[in-house]
């Protein structure tokens, strides 16, 4: 394992979102920090640094991981995906974004880029589920504003778009 | 929701799309710790207080000569430059904000940081040594109130801070008078809702006026702005308060915020640099704010046929440790529905304010009416089954009727329109309440334990700004001054260009406020809700506000609504009369339509919108005489209802009433106390609804924290005071799977005769009537009478063994036994080296310090004393404790007492353990060792779990590194001998799966 000294600030390269980007962290310094401070992609939240909350999700090399239990410096070389590259290449909503819109599926927002980083990594692998399964699924995200009930049907509907759109696509 | 409830050519009543998404979707919201702050912001971090209650014996802040370290803070500081942060009325508690003399609740802030950045900030916070005398602590609200109970405030000569006596009708003839009485005793819990995002604030001192510039999450009401003025010692206009865009939920708790405000200020006076803090999460678990939990004694008579002539409520509302601005509203916020939606025309209540060695109250969505329909409704429950009538048969025979509205209650609360009847008939009818009877009788049938429950709730919103003076005699109003009314504030401009502003003081936390206004202003000006700008980020300097600004108690809809509509009905007149010298016609016969104001009768002649806004910037002289030029219209709103409290003490606690009913049925699993929800259907009457896509969302969530009260949430603490609730691991809060889904009844709408477009509230519903009519459903399916929220299955389980008779009051078994965070058990476990070598060992410092975990250091201070520096870690969290042992009762090599304790920033525990060394053949020994410790602090606040697991796991290296340190590499063979103890040692701790 490579060992790094504390109190010195190490370099750190990773891809966010395809594009290259590089930083200094203190070995301390939480992922969350480093992407929100650092690289001012607060897209990313905060709910509540231990694990549980699931607001901080990320994308780290395709799988959905949460961001304030990880230090910045274990990202050295990955692919990380946030909130901020969910969009089209022309700026309009993905399917599931536009599903959350269309179905009133958040109120603040605080959780969502959360829920939009777990449920992306959810219907890859899972293109059909049931509703059951979307709850299951979503279990690992809380939100306090919209009582899951629209979270769940946007991404039902996305599921059907994501669908769609591959079997056009095919 | 319907699609569509209003006319075809209206925006507003249609489910538009929320224009805040297109931000929070793509991750560019702004929230502010996403925001940037100037160059040289410092960050700070708090230390809180490990003990429920103490004194500070001293402060030594020596160590921070640290670098990056900019300014500190202490309780000291606080008082010098501040003064105590008012409340309501005269009372003996001197609250700054941050302990001076003494802690009194686990988590207080002690002292806080300026540093470079937060984790060199909290480096700081850890280097700071308190010395603490603890004191006896109290955390229930009657223990509180015994006279040799810990006294909180010493100015005060009890923990009771104040009590008020109302007496409205006759009650004491009413109850002399009934057929028949009854009586429950309640205990609502502590909970809150917890925002997904913390406070924030950000702080700097400003020269010029000697005041301060804050940007932070606070959701108002801005009438705390003046307690935090009069704190500082600033003029009002010095304060500028600014919110961002966005907030991340709030649910009532970025309320108590405002203290924090004055700290930072303080912290960053003394830094001379601005100063940024962002709460974590086990900083808003134990220490920022929480519902009161309350005991409320419910005594009722009524007839013979089923109505109530009469209540009387004794309140002992538990505040915690301090009082905070408006503390304690919620009892005052309900009092003019004391009665609930129930023609009763008795009243008696009695309000106790009590406080005890916990996190101090503030506003939860509800604000005061989860625990007074609690009451209200479990009483109902009650009286109906003494009377053997079906419940909601009872509930409609007491309910106000519709002739009778505009009702006023009998504490004065004008419940402006309704009709209750009918909302329980179409729920009933939609929800399917006759199939859901069915199932309870097939149900029993099979021998199952079903229960059916009602609950209904008049909804309050836009709270009347003068109701907490009923907490005063009508003298002290007297002498006070009328206070009343709650003025909303919403502008409206139209530009040289045409372009309208909409900016507005209704400081939303995620509810969508933008595009409702958008909806109301666009259907006064004839525009598209894109065409109107709407911003509701907040900036005292500038905005136009008052008092009553914020987000609280159900005040958009009735308030910030009704405001929009009357500035946009003012800049639609005025465009009018400019419209009617341009076309030709009178104004009155204009209309606005498309982006044109034409002509009634002749729609062809007219003027594009934006010529006559053009006009009003371009061409003053053009304007009609006397007119003001430029388009800019400020109303400031507040409705004539809002009266002060009478000299009888009645008070109009709010404008606008809605109504809610809910029922449902649950089955109880009898083998492990688990209630399932088997149908569940709730109706809102909310008058005009404003946008059905927003009015569901605000049900849904109101419907998803019911169920956490009901089942989940509370801030748990231990009979000493320890707090133990503070991760999401211990606070448990409802995710995807723990919502069930329910039906959602539309009742037809009566609109408010109030409010300018009828609405009402909708936000708080369910907080009401969910826990309210679950805890009527168990108490049906069990018959049994105390049931206490939140509903454990192992409580469940213990009424339902219990069967009959109710445990000791407010004491459920299982609760009782988790209730302290007392960790203990015993064990044994064989060495591979005789006792002698053992026993040296064990009395050597630098051999244990080799075998305690995470100890780097460990030196003898004294005969069989030792201290040192252990690094502990659990869960989450971990710290540098300082350890000492003292070892007593040595009898060589046999056995020995060990008495310690270990303090650190996390928190302090002391404990006592006992060993004997046993020979064994082969030069082996069998050490057999029990020990109990107590903890206190960030420590115990990480809950039971986290702590069984971890003590096992402490205890399994230090045995394991025993054997290795005694026996060389015999360790592979104690390890397996403990697995089999770790297994008896686990089910001890009761940690056992
Ligand atoms: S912030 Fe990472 S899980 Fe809560
Ligand atoms: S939308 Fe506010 S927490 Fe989910």
């Amino acid at each position: 394992m490579n060992l790094l000294e504390s109190n010195i600030r190490h370099l750190v390269r990773f891809t966010l979102n395809g594009a290259q980007v590089e930083g200094y962290a203190e070995p301390r310094l939480l992922l969350t920090d480093f992407l929100r401070h650092e690289l001012g992609a607060t897209g990313t939240h905060v709910g509540c640094e231990h694990g549980v909350c699931g607001a901080c999700t990320i994308l780290l090399d395709g799988r959905a991981v949460r961001s304030c239990l990880m230090l910045a410096v274990q990202v050295e070389g990955a692919a990380i995906e946030t909130i901020e590259g969910l969009a089209q290449e022309d700026g309009g909503f993905s399917p599931l974004q536009q599903a959350f819109h269309e179905n009133f599926a958040l109120q603040c927002g605080y959780c969502t880029p959360g829920i939009l980083m777990s449920m992306t990594e959810y219907l890859r692998d899972n293109p059909n589920p049931t509703k059951k399964e979307v709850r299951v699924a979503l279990s690992g995200n809380l939100c306090r504003c919209t009582g899951y009930h629209e979270i769940v049907n946007a991404i039902l509907d996305a599921a059907k778009a994501l669908r769609e759109e591959d079997g056009a696509s095919s | 929701m319907p699609e569509q409830v209003q006319p075809p050519n209206k925006h507003v009543g249609r489910r538009t799309l929320r224009r805040e998404n297109l931000a929070l979707l793509t991750g560019k919201g702004e929230f502010v710790d996403d925001l940037p702050v100037k160059p040289g912001t410092l960050h700070a971090a708090i230390l809180r207080s490990p003990h429920p209650h103490a004194e500070i014996v001293s402060i030594d802040c020596s160590a921070l000569k640290m670098s990056g370290v900019h300014a500190v803070v202490t309780g000291k500081d606080l008082a010098e430059r501040t003064d105590p942060m008012l409340v309501g009325f005269q009372n003996p508690i001197d609250y700054y904000g941050m302990a001076t003399d003494r802690v009194r609740y686990m988590g207080e802030p002690v002292a806080a940081v300026a540093a470079t950045n937060r984790y060199l900030a909290e480096d700081a916070v850890e280097a700071i040594k308190v010395e603490y005398r603890p004191l006896a602590a109290v955390v229930d609200p009657l223990q509180a109130l015994a006279p040799d109970a810990p006294l909180l405030h010493p100015r005060a000569d009890s923990n009771c801070v104040s009590t008020r006596h109302f007496i409205h009708g006759a009650p004491e003839e009413a109850f002399a008078q009934a057929d028949h009485g009854a009586t429950l005793t309640i205990r609502y819990p502590r909970n809150s809702i917890t925002p997904m995002e913390t406070y924030a604030v950000v702080a700097e001192a400003v020269a010029e006026t000697g005041g301060f510039d804050v940007l932070s999450n606070f959701q108002g009401p801005f009438s705390l702005h003046s307690v935090m003025t009069r704190a500082l010692r600033v003029r009002s206009n010095a304060l500028r308060l600014r919110s961002p865009k966005n907030s991340g939920g709030s649910f009532g708790s970025k309320l108590t915020i405002f203290p924090y405000i004055v700290v930072l200020c303080v912290l960053a006076g003394k830094a001379k640099r601005p100063v940024k803090w962002i709460e974590d999460r086990l900083e808003h678990l134990s220490a920022a704010s929480s519902a009161a939990n309350r005991v409320t004694k419910i005594e009722a008579a009524y007839t013979e046929a089923g109505k109530i002539t009469v209540l009387r409520l004794t309140h002992w509302d538990d505040n915690g440790a301090y009082l905070r601005a408006p503390m304690p509203a919620p009892l005052y916020r309900m009092h003019g529905v004391s009665t609930n939606g129930y023609d009763i025309r008795n009243l008696e209540v009695t309000n106790h304010v009590v406080v005890t060695n916990k996190c101090p109250s503030g506003a939860v969505r509800g604000f005061g009416g989860p625990q007074l329909y609690f009451a209200v409704e479990r009483m109902m429950q009650k009286v109906a089954s003494e009377l053997g009538m079906d419940p909601l048969e009872l509930v409609r025979r007491n309910l106000i009727r519709p002739e009778q509205f505009p009702y006023q209650a009998i504490a004065g609360a004008l419940l402006d329109s309704g009709n209750y009847q009918r909302v329980i008939e179409e729920a009933s009818a939609a929800g399917d309440l006759d199939r859901l009877k069915q199932r309870k009788q097939a149900a029993l049938q099979a021998g199952k334990l079903y229960g059916v429950g009602y609950a209904a709730c008049v909804e309050p919103s836009q709270s009347n700004m003068g109701y907490i003076s009923t907490l005063k005699t009508g003298d002290e109003r007297r002498r006070a001054g009328p206070k009343d009314g709650a003025v909303a504030s919403v502008t409206v401009s139209v530009d040289a260009t045409g372009s309208v502003n909409v900016v507005g003081d209704s400081v939303p936390q995620g509810q969508g406020h933008q595009t409702v206004l958008a909806q109301v202003v666009a259907d006064q000006l004839g525009l598209a809700p894109d065409d109107i700008a709407v911003a509701l980020d907040t900036d005292t300097a500038k905005d136009g506000w008052s008092l009553a600004a914020g987000n609280y108690s159900n005040r958009f809809s009735p308030a910030s609504v009704s405001a929009a509509h009357l500035a946009a009905e003012r800049v639609r007149k005025k465009m009018a009369d400019i419209a009617a010298t341009m076309l030709n016609a009178p104004a009155e016969d204009l209309r606005f339509e498309n982006g044109k104001i034409l002509a009634a009768h002749n729609p062809d002649n007219a003027v594009p919108f934006y010529r006559v806004g053009g006009l009003a910037h371009w061409s003053p002289s053009s304007l009609p005489e006397g007119m003001d030029p430029g388009i800019r219209e400020t109303a400031m709103w507040s409705a004539p209802e809002l009266t002060p409290t009478s000299a009888k003490d009645e008070i109009n606690t709010s404008l606008a009433y809605g109504f809610g009913f809910d029922f449902c049925g649950v089955e109880i699993d009898p083998a492990t106390g688990v209630v399932r929800i088997d149908q569940y259907a709730t109706a809102h009457d909310c008058g005009t609804i404003l946008n059905p896509g927003m009015a569901e969302g605000q049900i849904r969530g109101s419907w998803a924290s019911g169920i956490g009260a009901t089942f989940y949430e509370e801030f748990a603490y231990g009979e000493d005071g320890s707090f133990l609730s503070g991760t999401f691991a211990d606070y448990l809060v409802p995710s995807a799977c723990e919502v069930p889904e329910f039906q959602l009844v539309h009742p037809t709408p009566t609109p408010s005769p109030y409010t300018r477009l009828g609405a009402k509230g909708i936000a708080e519903g369910n907080q009401y009537t969910t826990p309210a009519c679950i805890a009527n459903a168990v108490a049906d399916a069990l018959g049994f009478e105390d049931v206490l929220l939140p509903l454990a299955p192992a409580k469940v389980l213990a009424w339902l063994q219990s069967s009959e008779r109710p445990p000791a009051e407010g004491t459920a078994p299982a609760k009782a036994e988790e209730g302290k965070p007392r960790i203990g058990g015993s064990g044994e476990v064989q060495v591979s080296a005789t006792p002698e070598s053992v026993w040296d060992i064990l009395l050597d410092p630098q051999q244990m310090a080799k075998i305690i975990p995470g100890c780097d250091r460990l030196e003898a201070v004294g005969d069989n004393r030792f201290r040192g520096d252990v690094m502990l870690g659990v869960g989450p969290i971990k710290g540098l404790f300082e350890v000492r042992l003292d070892l007593t009762d040595l009898d060589k090599p046999r056995s020995a007492k060990l008495v310690g304790s270990a303090a650190g920033p996390l928190g302090s525990s002391s404990g006592a353990g006992v060993f004997n060394l046993k020979p064994m053949e082969g030069f082996a020994t069998l050490v057999e060792y029990s020990y109990s410790i107590q903890l206190s602090g960030k420590v115990a606040a990480v809950g039971g779990r986290l702590l069984h697991g971890a003590a096992r796991q402490l205890i399994e290296r230090f045995m394991a590194a025993l054997a290795r340190q005694a026996g060389g590499d015999a360790a592979a063979e104690v390890h397996s001998t403990w697995r089999a103890l770790g297994r008896r040692l686990l089910a001890l701790l009761g940690g056992a799966r």
